[in-house]
């Protein structure tokens, strides 16, 4: 019996037919850029020898103190009013407990019911969609030690980490009205980047998810479309990349999918993402510990936020990626798939602002720095903050382009040649004999050899194929080194060939 | 003389090193000597650290032939209780799970010390990680009362009254959390001091109740405390919690004036369960100081009933917390052969852990977990709010509250230890300093039975200086601080 | 409030504590009496007063970023009970 044809049970259609709808959480890490740690004096680093950046209070000796850094509350109370949260007036700090090696108090200097910021939100754009991601909370916390899993039956720990100030954000699920919530792994990714994105323009964190300083455990729920109660939710862990977000979520929004179509629950579990394997696993957890009795840390006294001190970090922030990418289009008139890209870091947002304000022809640029700049970035696995081309070497580019001196293929050579040595447009092309040729008389010279040399591409022209323009015009660049004029080789041509 | 140096006080001590009539290192030694005399039978100290004092002495002398200006504690022994960290000396607070620890670093006060130029003789003993009120709880042995080795010492800083009234050191330091430095001095018939709370640094104090402890000086007479102090109290930028103010010389206040004070003296703190004996002889006093021109009154004070459960959710509370780090993985004891972290702290934490320090942890574990958060440690919180309020208001008609230290003398040794909260009761006339952080001081008042009476004063927070007063007037008019026990 | 056998058994295990049965049985009489004397704290109207976590009225205590040598590493690991060169060792840790 052909099952294609007749199914064993006959699935009525309105089963069938089930809409499931994701409801996604995210609750992201970032580690602070700090130059010391969040509750001592060890420095804040990445790497290095185990144990080589701890001291008495992130060993959690006997006796000592947490005292808290100063600069990690402004980089925290900047990101906050940069999510657009309110700052808590007054704010203190809990522990949180529960015993594990890496965490060397057995418990976790963390905020629990007044955190730093609340009510705030991430605007993300996904297939032409823009929503407003609401963001519950932002709250500061210390990083943990690390565990090294060595051969045997033993583990060895690192407190190097142990510490480190620590900002967890987390989305609200569900959004209150005007607001959304993440729903696909596109949007998972994308809220993750523009996170980051705000983050690196503030300066707070270098967000690198491949070297832990950005974290994100998603929590993934499927509901019947149209059902308001939360189906069960999983979370993922060990997502180290924009790329496995995204997968992770995919992976695990289909798994649970299929799990309910095929009259399965989902359980309430944390999964491995495995990355070598595409897929989410069960971790065996031990038990779920949610017993972490909070209460106030008696060794720090509370913090109070005046509103001249949040108006004063507020006018401090730097424009954000959004308002910088609606000025980008307003100002400049540039396209806003080109001002997307320009607003993605800084450095090349700055560059682009840097130069289209010195030129008559902001689009240019626009064009050269999302288009040869980044391929070149690309290709040669540079920093943007370590390029040696300026806005002055832009503008000086489009300038003898517009005035003439040179033609564009010959200026992506110059602007190659700007970029690896850090000359100036006018020198490269006085050193290298760039300068177009616009005299007549030496492209006739050039385009009647050309069409001496090639009698039978000439009559197939004549013959009427006449895409063999582009050949003639290639031959005749050929022969003036690419300097000629184009429009002169053109029109020189079409008198030519009649 | 020379042969009973260890029967001086610091401030007398101090006057024949200033005048050269003894050196520094004869001051250690007769005190190191003392010590092997008497520490077998009255078990002060968990270490001693004699060739450390007599190092630190040579270097007092070399000072003092150089001519050096002399510091109030410059070459006077003194004994450090046995939770507060000091560098490569055994630090154990009387607990096995920390049998063979030796910290990295010093604890503020025990730096401190070190610049007032103040020798160490010794870690002294007490109730495991502070919790008790008779060092019977110590993980190693416990401390005997130098008035009589039958009873207790009091605790949890047993082994620092019980030093300072054996003469095995000059002054020694203890930590009060609930009564720890208080009820031990009242026990041994010596000077306890519980400053205002934020006053001394709490940095490298291992904690039990972190919003309560505070380190204090135990010493032979009031003098001796406000100099002491004088030494130990500060801002500390490793402690949040220590105030930015400034410290007065509190020797200053260190005058014979009572006259126009006001003194309250709450029903609460007397009667039910109070020894009429010990009710008597602080009576008296109060009496002897209206005849020195003092004016008192009897108030009522009703949410001190409550002082004890408060007490009894917020210690274990905190200290469900600040003991969870002992779990074998980083310094201490760790117990063999467990194949998972769990089974290792498990074991760990029996192993290591006491008696009363499991039930407090047990209980302060239980006060925090959710669905009891409200009932017990918040309402907890609540009430402790209400005893703050009620000293702030009695501290607008009065200037300190004078109480028993404690309701009854130095009990036999075993004699409470089926009855837990017998033992507690013990305090109950000293937690609530500390649940609303302010200032107390314990002094002798009277002997029953041979035993030590000790007299509490209690002032509004930071006002340390009126302690002093009162408890100095007290001693001119009294001789009990000179009386030595019988070793 | 009484605090079964049982309940006693899950507060020991979320305070990593083996008790004996001993002293499982000693522990549940001695908590349970101390329960009882937290009863009368209810009695009391506690419902227009803060908590107090903070004896001293001070705020905003913080500290300058600024990083300070830290300790070297053989005294960070000078009193572990089992060491592998800087490293602290524990049993196997079950990934989480």
């Amino acid at each position: 019996m052909n099952r294609d044809i007749y199914p064993l049970f006959p699935i009525p259609c309105s089963l069938t037919m089930i809409e499931y709808e994701p409801v996604i959480g995210m609750e992201v890490h970032v580690e602070l850029q700090t130059e010391s740690k969040m509750f001592c004096g060890c420095k804040v680093d990445f790497g290095g020898d185990p144990n080589t950046r701890c001291c008495p209070v992130c060993l959690g000796l006997p006796g000592s103190l947490p005292v808290v850094n100063g600069r990690a509350i402004e980089y925290m109370a900047k990101a906050a009013i940069a999510l657009d949260c309110s700052i808590t007036p007054q704010s203190i700090f809990h522990r949180k407990n529960y015993y594990y090696p890496d965490l060397p108090k057995n418990y976790q200097i963390s905020q629990y019911d007044n955190p730093l910021g609340v009510d705030g939100y991430v605007e993300i754009t996904v297939g032409g969609i823009t929503k407003k991601i609401a963001v519950r909370r932002v709250h500061m916390e210390e990083d943990t030690g690390k565990l090294i899993h060595v051969e045997g039956n033993f583990s060895h720990v690192d407190y190097n980490r142990s510490g480190v100030p620590l900002m967890e954000i987390v989305t609200m699920n569900p959004p209150p009205p005007g607001y959304d919530q993440i729903q696909s792994a596109d949007e998972a990714r994308e809220y993750l980047q523009r996170l980051r994105q705000i983050l690196l323009y503030l300066g707070v964190s270098d967000c690198k998810m491949e070297e832990g300083s950005m974290r994100c455990e998603p929590n993934i729920s499927i509901r019947p479309k149209g059902q308001e109660k939360f189906g069960t939710k999983t979370e993922i862990k060990n997502l180290n990349s924009f790329r496995s977000v995204y997968l992770g979520v995919e992976y695990e929004l289909k798994r649970q999918e299929k799990l309910l179509r095929e009259g399965g629950t989902v359980v309430q579990e944390t999964r491995r993402w495995d990355d070598s394997r595409g897929m989410t696993a069960s971790m065996r957890t031990k038990e779920v510990e949610q017993e972490y009795r909070y209460f106030p840390e008696p060794d720090l006294v509370p913090m109070r936020f005046e509103s001249d001190w949040i108006e004063n970090l507020r006018s401090s922030l730097p424009e954000l990626p959004m308002a910088k990418r609606d000025r980008f289009i307003s100002q400049y008139g540039i396209a806003e798939v080109d001002a997307e890209v320009l607003v993605d870091s800084l450095d090349l947002a700055n560059l682009f602002d840097n130069t289209a304000k010195h030129t008559k022809d902001p689009k240019a640029v626009a064009n050269w720095i999302t288009g040869e700049f980044l391929r070149l970035i690309n290709a040669t696995g540079t920093a943007i903050s370590d390029t040696k081309l300026t806005s002055k070497h832009i503008c000086g580019m489009i300038d003898i382009i517009e005035n003439g001196t040179i033609n564009r293929n010959i200026a992506k050579t110059v602007f190659e040649d700007m970029f690896n040595t850090g000359k100036q447009a006018d020198q490269i092309v006085e050193e290298k004999g760039l300068k177009q040729v616009t005299d007549t008389g030496a492209i006739e010279a050039a385009v009647d050899k050309v069409i001496a040399d090639c009698p039978n591409e000439v009559e197939r022209f004549k013959a009427g194929e006449e895409r063999l323009v582009g050949f003639f015009v290639g031959k005749v660049m050929k022969e003036t080194q690419g300097k000629a004029n184009p429009g002169v080789v053109n029109k020189l041509l079409k008198e030519k060939l009649g | 003389m020379a042969d009973r140096l260890f029967e001086l006080t610091t401030h007398e001590l101090h006057d024949l090193l200033k005048s050269k009539q003894v050196s520094a290192v004869e001051v250690a030694q007769n005190f190191i000597e003392r010590i092997d005399a008497v520490d077998g039978k009255v078990r002060s100290f968990v270490t001693t650290t004699p060739e450390l004092a007599l190092e630190q002495a040579k270097a007092i002398d070399e000072a003092i032939a150089k001519g050096e200006k002399l510091g109030a504690l410059a070459g006077i022994p003194g004994a450090i209780k046995d939770n507060m960290n000091t560098r490569g000396i055994l630090t154990t607070c009387s607990s096995k799970i920390l049998y063979n620890y030796k910290p990295v670093y010093d604890a503020t006060v025990v730096q401190k010390l070190g610049e007032a130029g103040a020798l160490t003789v010794g870690k002294t003993n007490l109730d495991e990680f502070a919790m008790g009120s008779s060092c019977e709880n110590s993980g190693f042995f416990p401390t005997h009362n130098p008035w009589n080795l039958d009873k207790v010492p009091g605790g949890s800083s047993g082994g620092s009254a019980a030093a300072v009234a054996a003469d095995e050191c000059a002054f020694s330091l203890g930590s009060d959390t609930g009564g720890s430095i208080r009820q031990p001095a009242s026990f041994c018939g010596v000077v306890g001091l519980k400053p205002t709370y934020g006053r001394v640094s709490r940095y490298g104090l291992i904690a039990f109740a972190s919003s309560l402890d505070q380190i204090g000086p135990i010493t032979k007479d009031v003098t001796d405390s406000a100099l002491v102090f004088n030494a130990i109290a500060g801002k500390d930028p490793c402690d949040t919690t220590s105030l930015d103010i400034e410290t007065p010389d509190f020797t200053k206040a260190l005058r014979d004036d009572v006259k126009g004070l006001k003194i309250g003296v709450p029903k609460e703190f007397y009667g039910q369960g109070t020894d009429p004996d010990v009710e008597k002889a602080v009576k008296d006093v109060i009496n002897m100081l209206a005849g020195l021109g003092a004016e008192y009154k009897e108030i009522s004070m009703s949410s001190v009933n409550y002082g004890l459960p408060v007490y009894y959710i917020i210690a274990p509370a905190e200290c469900s917390s600040n003991l969870a780090r002992f779990d074998g993985v980083r310094y201490g004891l760790r117990s063999k052969g467990s194949t998972d972290t769990i089974a290792m702290y498990e074991k760990t934490r029996e192993e290591g852990f006491g008696a009363e320090v499991k039930q407090r942890i047990m209980i302060g574990t239980y006060a925090l977990s959710a669905g009891y958060y409200d009932a017990y440690y918040l309402k907890a919180q609540k009430v402790r709010t209400m005893l703050r309020m009620d000293f702030e208001k009695a501290f607008e008609e009065f200037d300190v509250i004078i109480t028993p230290t404690s309701p009854s003398v130095a009990f036999g040794i075993g004699a409470l230890a089926d009855d837990p909260y017998a033992m507690k009761l013990a305090d109950v006339c000293t937690i609530p300093a500390n649940l609303a952080g302010i200032p107390a001081i314990s002094i002798p008042c009277g002997f029953k039975n041979g035993l030590p009476i000790g007299l509490q004063i209690i002032a509004k927070g930071l006002d340390e200086e009126t302690l002093f007063r009162v408890a100095y007037t007290i001693e001119q008019h009294t001789q009990w601080h000179k009386k030595k026990p019988n070793l | 409030m009484r605090l079964t056998r049982q309940d006693i058994e899950g507060v020991a295990h979320l305070s990593r504590l083996e008790l004996s049965e001993e002293e499982m049985e000693k522990l549940t009489g001695h908590i349970n009496r101390l329960l009882e004397n937290f009863e009368e704290l209810q009695e009391l109207d506690t419902d227009d007063i803060e908590p107090t976590s903070h004896v001293i009225p001070v705020y905003n205590v913080f500290r300058e970023d600024k990083s300070r040598p830290s300790l070297p590493p053989e005294e960070v690991v000078a009193n572990g009970p089992q060491v592998d060169g800087a490293c602290f060792v524990v049993p196997r840790v079950v990934e989480t």
